[in-house]
């Protein structure tokens, strides 16, 4: 007896539960698969803006929101496997490689309406000249930071991560493509694109600077900065910002030879299924003050027109959040590289740290 | 030996989860990028050497100072009543409940500078660099993986008889001796699987120095996480000569005791 009661009981909670899980379930008129890279849209965390949830409301399209932690992770699998995204927002040397290999679609802009207020800056970019496969989403640039505690002579350039008095209490990009570039900046080679032999040269100046750091690191100089652990790192700007937020020693630099202004922009893969609600989500994220809340959260700039004025004035104020022009005129953006001389440089870094 | 049809789920999850997959690592050992058989890959594995043997040399002295820690703990564990036993066990299964990477992250923030130790080491006039080197990766794997070496040393010792440690006793062997010539060989078996189950995970790992250790401490599990993002090649001939290594180390610790002590 005792049983069948155990039995009708658990029977009765599986099917509430059920019920209570059907009746919350709404029906979305279809669903985007959306994939874009870790902590880069305004969640509804901390009081934000949860700009997903928005887009479902107001278009009754289902949302999957997936996340990737580096350009290489989403080309393998646009490259590899059958799944199929509907939205992916790729960095600019990794568009212009999935243009080649034919793995995005052209754009039907006349379905983004936001289209027109992208900044013409990030208009006709080198890795989508005629504005056919991309709209941007987010950019920024490479910076430094420094401990004001630690450090006595404020750095201006990259050349400070190659000072012998901060021995061991320096970090360095674990990223093969990023490190490379401030070698190469220090080298005189254009780290936009570059052939082997550069990569020989700024492999020599990387190695020189092996004995002078602590680690080798990506996340973790956020941990190492903001708990006083290091002196100094190179890292994105606008998360050098949130770690100035954070700790009162830090400061932020841009240096004065110019860094990497990074482009991520929306694209469609053709394996897409839903190409009209991958428009629509495009278009919605484009919005000015859509894109203003998901800036603010991840405080990088935006590349829409009246956006800025919408952001947290704190943020948008901050020369690392949004550089001024003067200084993207001195930067570069990094260019799509033969997959043999990319390979030649991971190589070469692997064995760097090694 | 027949199959036994409740074997067979078992036998379609190796074939598709270990089998094929090491078929593909296999594959992409011998040949090059374009698909054609080469042994490029094997030349360019054989420049990751040195972080190899650091590699071997870590986990070798992680495993050694685990067996160090654990066959002590294990025999007196063993010992104690049973239910002290099963509370025991309990505790040292704990800190396993725990994600492996949240455990790392707390070892960061108990060595960073003004951390914890390093303010308790402070008062008695020690200044110096707890994280950064292979110190504290061997300090990491020996904490990721003790409860590994004292399991099955426990269980092996657990079911010695302690009639025949008494008969030992009576027979006039010191303690010593009675655990010179009654309870290690008796525990052979569980040293066994205690050392294969730490080191081989220890020799692959990842993650841990990037963590623990500084510029100069990455380890070969490190270098096939990197190395496969470009170079799917190169990264499976390091797994398989990897692979093939522990294979050698698990026959030569087969020598050492019965065969079906060996948990691979």
């Amino acid at each position: 007896m005792k049983r069948i009661i155990s039995l009708l009981l658990a029977v009765l909670l599986t099917c509430g539960a059920a019920a209570l899980f059907a009746s919350c379930e709404k029906e979305y008129e279809g669903e985007i698969n959306v994939y874009n890279w870790g902590e880069y849209i305004s969640n509804g965390d901390d009081g934000s803006r949860n700009v997903i949830q928005e887009f479902e409301d107001e278009f009754n399209i289902k949302v999957n929101y997936m996340e990737y932690e580096t350009n290489e992770d989403l080309y393998n699998l646009l490259k590899t496997s059958n799944s199929n995204y509907d939205v992916v927002i790729p960095s600019d040397y990794m568009i212009e490689k999935l243009i080649k290999e034919d793995l995005i679609q052209k754009l039907d802009y006349s379905k983004i309406s936001n289209y027109k207020k992208v900044m013409k800056r990030f208009k006709n970019m080198s890795f989508d000249p005629k504005n056919e496969y991309t709209v941007p989403y987010a950019w920024n640039v490479t910076g430094l930071v420094y401990n004001k505690t630690m450090v006595k002579d404020k750095p201006e350039g990259w050349e400070a991560l190659w000072n012998k008095d901060l021995k061991g209490k320096m970090l360095m990009f674990s990223n093969s493509r990023d490190a490379y570039a401030i070698a190469m900046q220090l080298c005189g080679v254009d780290p936009s694109t570059f052939t082997k032999a550069d990569v020989d040269k700024a492999t020599a100046k990387l190695e020189e600077q092996k004995p002078l750091l602590k680690k080798y690191v990506m996340d973790q100089t956020f941990n190492e900065m903001e708990r006083d652990q290091s002196a100094m790192a190179p890292y994105y700007a606008g998360d050098i910002y949130t770690m100035t937020t954070n700790n009162d020693n830090l400061v932020g630099v841009l240096p004065k030879e110019g860094s990497n202004l990074f482009v991520d922009s929306m694209c469609i893969p053709k394996s897409a299924q839903n190409v009209d609600g991958a428009h629509k989500f495009i278009n919605f994220m484009t919005r000015p003050e859509i894109s203003a809340a998901n800036m603010d959260s991840i405080t990088y700039a935006s590349p829409v027109e009246g956006a800025k004025e919408l952001m947290d004035e704190d943020v948008a104020s901050s020369e690392l959040v949004y550089p001024p022009e003067s200084y993207l005129d001195k930067c570069y953006t990094f260019k799509n590289v033969d997959d043999e001389v990319y390979t030649y440089m991971q190589e070469k870094f692997i064995q760097i740290m090694s | 030996m027949r199959l036994k049809r409740p074997g067979i789920p078992y036998i379609i999850w190796m074939v598709v989860f270990t089998l094929i997959p090491i078929v593909f690592i296999l594959f992409y050992a011998f040949t090059d990028r374009s698909g054609a058989f080469s042994f490029q890959a094997f030349f360019k594995a054989f420049g990751y050497t040195d972080v190899f043997l650091r590699s071997i040399w870590i986990a070798f002295i992680s495993t050694f100072i685990c067996l160090v820690l654990a066959y002590p703990l294990a025999y007196f564990m063993s010992r104690l009543k049973q239910s002290t036993q099963n509370l025991l066990t309990m505790i040292i299964m704990i800190p396993m409940w725990m994600n492996f990477l949240l455990r790392i992250y707390a070892w960061v923030t108990l060595l960073q500078n003004n951390g914890p130790i390093d303010t308790l080491l402070g008062f008695f006039g020690i200044h110096t660099q707890l994280l950064g080197n292979q110190g504290a990766v061997i300090l990491g794997m020996v904490y990721e993986y003790l409860p590994f070496m004292v399991l099955p040393l426990y269980t092996v010792m657990a079911k010695i008889d302690s009639g025949l440690i008494e008969a030992a006793d009576d027979l006039g062997a010191n303690r010593l001796s009675t655990l010179r010539k009654v309870v290690f060989p008796l525990s052979v078996p569980g040293i066994i699987s205690g050392v294969t189950m730490v080191f081989v995970p220890s020799a692959s790992t990842f993650l841990v120095a990037q963590y623990l250790g500084g510029t100069g401490d990455i380890m070969i599990g490190d270098v096939i996480d990197k190395i496969f993002w470009s170079d799917q090649n190169t990264g499976s001939a390091i797994a398989l000569i990897l692979m093939v290594a522990i294979f050698i180390f698990l026959v030569i610790l087969n020598f050492f005791g019965d065969e079906e002590a060996i948990a691979a």
